[in-house]
């Protein structure tokens, strides 16, 4: 019993450590790449080509002022960040990162719980996500605010649906809700999901975007119009931790996406979590390349994209990947 | 007391994309516009009246300040006012320079507004490469007048020095990085679904109706009515160049960011033509006591040494009367009316605004419209703060 525990506690903090550094690294390559796609450098003097600038941002945004407005409702304003951030670290329990090992005599599965539900706890985890936004937009006391976080709701609701059947494609291909075993099934690049299921990513990837509030469609902050949006009031940590929750959210709908379409942790020759490690970050590079060249689409126009576009397209291609297993 | 129904957002003065400090107030019915209030006032340095208490020469100065993103324009326009009342020829090399450095302005200006458009619809690499191809331009400015953005180079009677030696050089080398960076705009927003989406259709304004709120520039031809200052009311020698006035049809945002493009296509024209004919001759106009003499002149004559003392000291006197000058600036007719009084001081000047004007049209256009397209109307009409308030 108290071998589980430990274990599990072991694997625990090495995946939030691993997501956490992943979420600092996020930023600190978002602004390498989006600097290099502008002819700018990004960040350069903290460190050998500013590798250390997540950190001196870290330190910064905890040394700065706790600012609190008057207006604000404080025990919802003050727990919104914390929902927001937690449910994206919580993905990343169920998403496998290598193959089993061998450690003392015992054999140790790489992932941080291998639930038989893995898919379905996923979506209902990062449906959770999405409250964070809506309490900072409603208890800020600011109309920027609230208008980012009704604007968010209403996004992230047109576009769970989209996102929840995208993937249903994949699950009706493999016969399974475990990530474990869809992995398993993509042991070589002939495997891999994306070949038989092109349409169903192409809605995922989509609609990741929308669920992370990435350009094209960040409407919540849109920060042109709503300064922000719902994060407008917010300063120091609590803010850090909005977009921390963002980028942990960005890694893992990237982790989630390289399991369901591109064989996880399976790759040749490097070891698997290398392997893992690079897909999601081509996943990442993906979405900061489409920030840097996309504009904004405006909110009517986002919703009817979602619910005329995406929907039809993702009923549509359940439909056929239904009637072809059944075949 | 009856319900309320919307809610009245305060945009500004402090807003990102208010273009400094403008404040609007919107009344949103949800994410639908009820009512648009643009509200000014908020950098008024009462530049019109500082220029009746200068010399006719130093009022040039606070010209820059108005648009600051097309100073030369605005030194054009108030030296052909002065030399009007003055009744100054300025030589033929002098109106080919201007020409030449008036387009690049426009360019300049241009380049400045597609920057922050783009931005304002979340498209943020455009501000970087517009504002790189903007560099070049900044550093023909400083080659010429020695100052990046307040120039000033452009004087009474002529220009403030002698072209720089490689003034040509760097002209064409600020054309070509232009026209290849118009094709990397082109590229990433002309066929963009989404940047079409976001402009087509928005902001509205019919040709009649962009008559009657008196528009000028690319807001008025963006609704196709071809009326454009330097053809149809030449100065400082347009009418020897060959260019075509860019108009659009809708008079829809996306229409109006098609034109400023076809705008600096012409605009580069323009200088080619200027560069190619550049003629050859003095670069100020010799009218002793009015404009100053060369320096050599100065060092060793001593008529010209008192005339630049005089010039200096005290300025020059302009006789009585009034004269109106409006050239076509980057954002549309930009007139001065200088009043003279017989001293040497401007009796009144009144400028023309046209990013002033401009903008008391932004209620018609987003009216009725959805939040987002506030902002994009608002970069649409290219305003500039220090020239809307003065």
């Amino acid at each position: 019993m108290l071998e589980i525990v430990l274990i599990s506690s072991l694997k625990v903090m090495v995946i939030m450590a691993a997501v956490l550094t992943g979420c600092a690294y996020a930023t600190y390559m978002e602004r390498k790449v989006v600097a290099r796609l502008q002819h700018r450098v990004g960040p350069t003097y903290a460190g050998p080509y500013g590798l250390l600038q997540p950190i001196a941002d870290a330190v910064k945004l905890i040394f700065k002022e706790d600012i609190v407005p008057n207006r604000v409702e404080r025990i919802t304003w003050g727990l919104a960040p914390l929902v927001s951030f937690v449910p994206a670290l919580l993905t990343f329990i169920v998403v496998p990162f290598g193959a089993d090992i061998e450690l003392f005599g015992r054999q140790i599965k790489m992932v941080g719980s291998d639930l038989n539900i893995g898919i379905l706890f996923i979506l209902a985890v990062t449906s959770l996500g999405v409250y964070g936004i809506v309490l900072a937009g409603w208890s800020s006391g600011s109309k920027y605010s609230l208008m980012g976080g009704i604007r968010s709701s209403a996004q992230m609701i047109s576009y769970e649906v989209g996102y929840g059947l995208s993937i249903i494609g994949v699950i009706l291909v493999a016969n399974t809700l475990s990530l474990r075993e869809l992995v398993e099934q993509q042991a070589s690049v002939g495997d891999w999901f994306i070949w038989r299921q092109p349409l169903g990513f192409i809605l995922y990837l989509t609609c990741a975007i929308a669920e992370t509030n990435r350009l094209p469609f960040d409407m919540p902050e849109a920060e042109s119009e709503l300064v922000g949006g719902y994060h407008t009031e917010y300063s120091s940590m609590r803010f850090a931790m909005f977009f921390m929750g963002e980028y942990a959210n960005m890694l893992a709908v990237s982790a989630v996406g390289a399991t369901l379409f591109f064989g996880g942790w399976q790759g040749p020759y490097l070891p698997p979590v290398v392997w893992f490690i690079l897909k999601v970050f081509l996943f990442m590079f993906f979405y900061i390349w489409l920030r840097a060249t996309f504009p904004r689409f405006r909110y009517d126009q986002l919703m009817a994209f979602g619910w005329k576009v995406l929907f039809p397209l993702a009923l549509l291609n359940t439909m056929v990947t239904a009637a072809l297993v059944m075949l | 007391m009856p319900e309320q129904r919307t809610v009245t957002l305060n945009m500004g003065p402090q807003h990102p994309s208010t273009h400094g400090v403008l404040r609007v107030v919107v009344e949103l019915d949800g994410e639908r516009v009820v009512k648009v209030t643009p509200v000014v006032g908020y950098l008024h340095t009462g530049i019109e009246k500082t220029m009746e208490s200068k010399l006719y020469y130093q009022a040039l100065v606070c010209t820059d300040r108005m648009d600051y993103l097309a100073p030369m324009s605005n030194n054009l326009g108030y030296c052909l006012a002065v030399e009007k009342l003055m009744d100054i020829e300025v030589p033929e090399k002098v109106q080919w320079a201007r020409v030449c450095l008036a387009e690049l302005t426009r360019i300049k200006s241009h380049l400045v507004w597609l920057g922050t458009h783009s931005i304002d619809l979340g498209a943020m690499s455009m501000l970087l490469y517009t504002f790189r191809d903007r560099e070049s331009i900044i550093d023909v400015y400083e080659a010429c007048g020695g100052q990046r953005m307040m120039t000033s180079y452009i004087r009474i009677g002529g220009l403030a020095h002698e072209l720089p030696v490689d003034f040509d050089k760097k002209v064409r080398r600020v054309v070509k990085q232009v026209n290849e960076g118009l094709a990397d705009y082109e590229n990433l927003l002309t066929n963009n679904e989404i940047f079409i989406n976001r402009t087509r259709n928005v902001a509205v304004i019919s040709a009649e109706d962009a008559i009657a709120w008196s528009l000028s520039g690319p807001m008025l031809r963006g609704s196709g009515v071809k009326h454009d200052l330097r053809k149809a009311n030449p100065y400082s020698g347009y009418e020897n160049f060959d260019f075509e006035i860019a108009y659009g049809k809708n008079g829809d945002a996306y229409d109006r960011y098609l034109l400023r493009l076809k705008e600096i296509r012409q605009s580069l024209r323009i200088i080619n033509q200027a560069l190619d004919g550049m003629p050859e001759g003095p670069y100020r106009a010799r009218v002793p006591g009015v404009v100053l003499p060369p320096k050599e002149d100065v060092l060793y004559k001593m008529e010209s040494m008192i005339f630049h003392f005089k010039i200096i000291t005290e300025g020059f006197k302009a006789p009585v009367g009034s004269v109106y000058q409006a050239i076509e600036s980057p954002k549309g007719e930009f007139g001065f009316l200088i009043t003279g009084d017989g001293s040497n001081r401007p009796r009144r000047v009144r400028v023309r605004p046209p990013s002033f004007i401009n903008l008391a049209s932004l209620p018609r256009l987003v009216e009725g419209g959805m939040f987002s397209d506030v902002v994009c109307a608002i970069g649409s009409i290219d305003i500039v703060l220090g020239e809307v308030d003065r």
